[in-house]
């Protein structure tokens, strides 16, 4: 269990070590850079001054140097500066991830909530009406683009409850209600994406843990269907489930980049895409990085919590 | 008392019919939401291959007099913030719709079935090493790399595309890895190799065409994410530029203020993006189960 802990941990380091570079790449990949946007809008700038700014901002030196300066800022947990605000981008960054943590775990949430019990319900019966308006239902989810749904959901509250949700941040602090009310609204829009692979996977798995032998002799010992279902059957079945969990982690911030801009949530998502839209290098580079150690992080959490949901899976060797 | 056999007169099993329009018509019997989803994305297909004819105005045409005007008997769908006719620009959002669909789609899975196929079959180190470089790509989320690359790229037809297909590399190199670690084991290719047939026809010419099915579904499966994400794209901005109508763009931000006066606005683009996205879905489903029972109900 240790040696294979610290193998996961190992390949876990080279697998973002090799995603700094396809980030730093990317991002170089981009014509124009920071000073040409930043003095778009002054007119001319005279070549010494934007030589200057570039020297300031350290984008005058070779690629590698300025890569290798990167890493040591991320080894020593130094977010850097942000060319935009002129602020060490940590600082701007700090704020936004309460909002980012709280709006995913709720949709995570949702989609759990929605997701196993309509799967269940699906899988248990089975090719009936109710299945079939579920799968529906499910596969609704997938197809409306979530910022879509988002944009609907506010359109409805206006037209039926002439009743606009706040168009800017309320903090918990301030009015609770409200502050809820503002969360749930685009969580329930990005869960119930999330929730139709739910429930296609809880719908599927549990399919093929009804056949099994030892489900047939807890139905043969005139077991209640309620307890062979949610206490015999569903256990083993949630193991996929589980897993596609932890995989939708990571999807759910592509979710959160566009929902957080349609219900104007002042988020670390929405704030990647105004820094990619302003080339501002070190919050995009970071920003992105951060991405990518939480869903590394979460995929082997995952992996860990096999061990613990199901004793039969053994690590290593 | 023994059981005595009896004659049976065993029927002949009905010959299976083969032509193409006898498969087509036993898929719809079988799977009639993969075949209403099929349908619809023909119908998709044939709009954005005739959207001149079908169009009932310029979907770029401004008209200054009749903005944000309700669907009527002129305009069906309504018109947006500069009077320009939905209906119109709809329909001519299909190409672009399906052209970056189909395009990064085919891209992503050609680029990653190529790589799957070699990285299988030459197996070892090789594969080792590739199976982790895919992990850094898989290790972002989908629309959170298509972002980044098409914002360093620059918003054009073609970047998009190539920002969307990047990602979906790394799936195909997956599904079709792991059906070429199946086939490779097969005594036809022991015999090929046997012959002393060259590793790189034996990879093309013999394992390849046994990994069409998979891969048929792998791209049906794609092809709905990949409208998905163009439209996310288009919606933040960053994809395909004005005037060319694209539904996200449709959808950005001036919609968004308009939403109240004109819900039309909001509600017919994003139907059309649902729609196609739930048309392939269905059809991948079926696809998937028909040609693939292995990967059923994943």
């Amino acid at each position: 269990m240790k040696t294979y802990l610290a193998q996961r941990l190992v390949i876990a380091l080279l697998t973002l070590l090799g995603m700094s570079m396809v980030i730093f790449t990317l991002l170089r990949l981009a014509p124009g850079d920071i000073v040409d946007i930043l003095f778009s809008t002054a007119g001319y700038v005279s070549p010494s001054e934007k030589q200057a700014i570039m020297k300031e901002l350290g984008i005058d030196r070779p690629y590698w140097v300025q890569y290798v300066d990167w890493l040591r800022q991320i080894v020593t947990g130094d977010f850097g500066k942000s060319y935009r605000y002129d602020q060490p981008a940590w600082e701007i960054i700090r704020p936004l991830v309460p909002v980012t943590l709280e709006l995913a775990a709720l949709s995570i949430v949702f989609a759990v909530v929605i997701g196993v019990p309509t799967g269940v319900v699906s899988a248990v019966r089975q090719d009936t009406t109710l299945d079939y308006l579920l799968r529906v239902f499910s596969l609704a989810g997938l197809a409306m683009p979530s910022f879509w749904l988002g944009m609907v959901i506010i359109l409805g509250l206006v037209t039926w409850f002439a009743w606009i949700p706040p168009l800017t941040y309320v903090s918990p602090g301030e009015n609770f209600k409200l502050h809820a009310v503002q969360f749930l609204l685009p969580a329930l829009a990005v869960g119930y994406r999330s929730s139709a692979l739910i429930m296609r996977i809880t719908r599927s798995s549990l399919l093929e843990v009804m056949r099994e032998d030892y489900i047939r002799t807890a139905w043969a010992k005139g077991q209640r269907g309620r307890i062979v279902i949610w206490r015999h059957a569903l256990k083993n079945a949630m193991l996929p489930v589980v897993t596609v969990i932890g995989i939708e982690f990571a999807f759910l911030i592509g979710g959160l980049v566009v929902t957080e801009t349609v219900f104007n949530l002042p988020g670390v998502a929405r704030f990647l895409v105004q820094a990619i839209l302003w080339r501002d290098y070190p919050v995009v580079q970071n920003l992105v990085m951060f991405i990518a150690i939480v869903v590394i992080l979460s995929n082997l959490f995952v992996d860990m919590l096999y061990g613990v949901l199901d004793p039969r899976v053994r690590y290593g060797s | 008392m023994a059981v005595r056999p009896a004659a049976i007169a065993i029927p002949a099993p009905p010959r299976a019919r083969t032509g193409a329009g006898a498969v087509l018509l036993r898929f719809a019997r079988k799977k009639p939401l993969g075949a209403a989803g099929g349908a619809l994305i023909l119908v998709m297909v044939l709009t954005a291959i005739f959207a001149e004819l079908l169009q009932t105005h310029d979907p770029i045409a401004t008209d200054a007099a009749y903005t944000l005007g309700a669907p009527s008997a002129e305009h069906w769908l309504g018109t947006d913030h500069l009077g320009r006719d939905i209906y119109s620009r709809i329909v001519h959002g299909a190409r672009v719709s399906l052209v970056v669909g189909l395009a990064s789609t085919l891209l992503g899975s050609v680029l990653g079935g190529i790589i799957g196929l070699l990285s299988g079959y030459v197996g070892g180190k090789t594969d080792l090493v590739t199976q982790r470089i895919l992990d850094i790509l898989q290790g972002l989320p989908l629309l959170v790399l298509a972002l980044v690359m098409s914002a360093a790229l620059g918003p054009a037809l073609h970047n998009v595309v190539i920002a969307i297909s990047i990602p979906i590399i790394p799936r195909a190199a997956r599904v079709i890895r792991s059906s070429v670690l199946s086939i490779r084991e097969m005594q036809y290719v022991e015999a090929a190799r046997s012959l002393g047939v060259r590793h790189l026809r034996i990879a093309f010419r013999h394992i390849l065409p046994n990994t069409i099915g998979p891969f048929i579904v792998l791209c049906t499966a794609q092809l709905g994410s990949a409208i998905l994400v163009e439209a996310t794209l288009s919606y933040l901005g960053l994809g395909v530029p004005e005037p060319y109508p694209s539904w996200g763009r449709m959808l950005s931000v001036s919609a968004a203020e308009y939403a109240q006066k004109a819900p039309h606005l909001v509600l017919f683009p994003g139907l059309a993006i649902s729609l196609a996205v739930f048309a392939s879905n269905l059809l991948g489903d079926a696809l998937r189960d028909t040609l693939d029972p292995r990967l059923r109900g994943t």
